[in-house]
């Protein structure tokens, strides 16, 4: 297991060589044929740049996706590469200095919410946002991922099974008094089950009547579900955080808590990145295919709204609906979301670039857990936010906790007061008895 | 020996020896790395991660709608310099009967005006270009000495042309083999840097096609 070694920025024990060699060591772990084939195609055209709401919006070269993981890039040249005896016969690239990477760290981090829309622009087809990802691992066996809130989360994570700390009875006790205040049935570590929902920590401190959505479909189904609190920590920090080990550890505790229960299907909840690392990321730690298929809520909610297991009374509002990029860009579930706003009668106002090319609300990628990046966030949301009012819409619909905890923060920061609410709690509340 | 014969001769047979090493060396390099297995169930079968690869070498030439307002100037700029440089070393009729001894394919070339007219667009999309990369903040900081170098090497081939195709500056022999040269030493650098992009845009583009398509991702 990692440990988390911070070091501090100043004085005697600021990071040193021994931390660079240690993040070289974790980036270069990862490095496959297409890793490599990424950073040996880069033709610096410099377009990755316009994709990304960081640079447009304040103009700053630095933030450039691909320069994001410029010393990560000289490191592979400098160690692995197909010319790397030369780079270092010859000291093509110099080493990396521990300060200079220090100062990545706001790069890699506080800049960067991994939402692929740079490598959706990218000529040669290279992914940054996997790069980042990579990058970040290195950092954070380094100890030099961000302490500011994501790095204190990822270690509480990585100690507890949670990123706020949470045992298994207080985890228990909130399950059942969300159930209780919303007069809704929970199940909680029941011994079999066809359907296990993970859960947010986001949506369990801030929209605890995501939880009671959630229990209130699956009971209108007729579905035998269950929480697990053995396993259920779909949030995972640790993978925002470029905690590795972490990551596979959260990954394999709902694996397993589903394993023991005999689950069929896995829901994830609305968070964008808790379904890209269960979807893509789970059978890869599990080492082998997994006996149970694993769905985002939106895709649970279009199946059940598509074979009647689902049935909904019409909610005719004028809306938009914005997506996170973990599920549309990246994760192939663009087509749900709508099918359900469709189902319920919304009159659907798409935002300019919607689906597969929108932007980021600034606080995926772990930002949004990041106090000091708030300013630039902000400056991300604003892109957001002018592409809602062009709508005319007078709500906005999404399917990630993370996103609508970061439109309602960035809307309370530039005074805007249009409401953001969950796609899962609009079906939840027009369920036809 | 004489300039012409150098260039033609031994100067040749080493380019293509250190471009054929070059390139050998450099892909192997990439292909003989670990890849991990890939366990999750894929929303696609085989078929259509086949297809998505195929499509996205092609999709990533045009960008989507969403991104040409921000990138046209780079957009159009390279296209017209990449088909220039096309249209040069497959329409020309010296460069077809190049080929045509090496491969034993033909066609019918385009005539020398159009090729020089073409060459002379290239050339200026290519100064574009450059002065581009020096006044563009993102490019400048992105910019290594192998952007430069490269764009040299490129350069030199399009300018002998152009002037040996008028024949002026000096006797036909001198700028043939001047020509060649430049050309040769273009190839000797394709696989020590970014030029070796011409084949890795392919496989770049393919992989991620496929990867994104397992996925059912935007490609």
């Amino acid at each position: 297991m990692n440990t988390v070694t911070t070091p501090p920025s100043t004085g005697a024990n600021r990071p040193d060589d021994a931390h660079v060699a240690k993040a070289m060591r974790g980036f270069l772990a990862d490095i496959g044929p297409s890793s490599a084939l990424a950073l040996d195609s880069c033709i610096h055209c410099g377009r990755c740049a316009e994709a990304c709401q960081f640079y447009v919006q304040t103009g700053d070269p630095r933030y450039t996706p691909i320069h994001k993981i410029a010393p990560f890039k000289q490191a592979y040249e400098r160690e692995m590469g197909p010319f790397a005896f030369a780079y270092k016969l010859f000291g093509l690239t110099p080493k990396i200095s521990a300060d200079e990477l220090m100062q990545w760290q706001e790069l890699l981090y506080d800049s960067c919410n991994m939402c692929g829309r740079c490598s959706l622009i990218c000529p040669m087809g290279i992914d940054i946002a996997d790069l980042v990802e990579q990058a970040r691992h290195g950092m954070f066996v380094a100890g030099m991922a961000p302490q500011d809130f994501l790095g204190l989360l990822a270690e509480k994570e990585q100690a507890t099974g949670s990123p706020f700390g949470l045992t298994t009875p207080q985890l228990q006790d909130m399950l059942h008094q969300i159930g209780a205040q919303h007069g809704v049935v929970m199940h909680v570590d029941e011994a079999k089950a066809e359907i296990v929902p993970t859960i947010s920590s986001i949506d369990l401190k801030t929209y605890p009547s995501s939880m009671a959505a959630i229990a209130k479909i699956l009971n209108h189904m007729g579905a035998s579900w269950t929480f697990r609190t053995d396993g259920f920590d779909a949030d995972n920090v640790a993978l925002t955080a470029g905690d590795r080990e972490g990551q596979r550890r959260i990954t394999l505790g709902i694996v397993n808590a589903a394993i023991a229960c005999g689950a069929k299907v896995v829901v994830m909840p609305e968070c964008g990145h808790a379904f890209t690392e269960m979807r893509w990321e789970a059978a890869n730690a599990f080492g082998q295919k997994l006996p149970f298929r694993i769905l985002q809520i939106t895709e649970l909610l279009a199946e059940g709204l598509s074979d009647g297991r689902i049935r909904v009374n019409p909610a005719p509002q004028n809306a938009t609906y914005h997506d996170a990029c973990q599920l549309s860009r990246r994760g192939g579930a663009t087509a749900a979301p709508r099918m359900i706003l469709k189902s319920l009668g919304v009159d659907l106002h798409e935002m300019e670039d919607a689906g597969e090319a929108n932007w980021c609300c600034g606080g995926g990628g772990g930002v949004a857990l990041i106090k000091r990046a708030q300013p630039l966030r902000d400056k991300a949301f604003a892109i957001k936010q002018r592409q809602v009012e062009a709508t005319g819409a007078e709500k906005v619909f999404t399917s990630c906790s993370g996103c609508r905890q970061t439109l309602e923060h960035g809307g309370k920061s530039a005074g805007w007061t249009k409401e953001v609410a969950s796609l899962l709690e609009l079906v939840a509340n027009n369920l036809k008895d | 020996m004489s300039l012409l014969e150098f260039a033609r001769g031994p100067a040749f047979q080493a380019s293509v020896l250190i471009l054929i090493a070059g390139v050998t060396w450099r892909l192997a390099a990439i292909v003989l790395l670990r890849s991990r297995p890939q366990f999750a169930a894929p929303r696609h079968g085989l078929p259509a991660r086949i297809g998505g690869g195929s499509a996205t070498i092609l999709t990533r030439f045009v960008p989507r709608r969403a991104f040409w307002p921000r990138i046209a100037a780079s957009v159009v700029l390279s296209a017209v310099f990449h088909l220039g440089l096309a249209i040069i070393i497959f329409g020309g009729a010296p460069h077809i009967l190049l080929i045509h001894q090496f491969t034993g394919l033909s066609w019918p070339s385009l005539p020398k005006g159009v090729i020089v007219l073409v060459s002379g667009v290239t050339l200026a999309s290519m100064i574009a270009l450059l002065l581009r990369r020096i006044a563009h903040p993102v490019l400048r900081l992105l910019s290594t000495a192998d952007d430069y170098l490269s764009w040299l090497v490129v350069f030199l081939p399009v300018l002998t042309g152009i002037l040996l195709s008028g024949e002026t500056v000096a006797r036909y022999e001198t700028l043939l083999a001047l020509h060649i040269l430049s050309a040769e030493l273009m190839i000797v650098w394709l696989p020590f840097g970014k030029l070796m992009h011409a084949g890795l845009v392919f496989a770049g583009r393919g992989l991620m096609g496929m990867n994104f398509s397992r996925k059912g991702a935007a490609t």
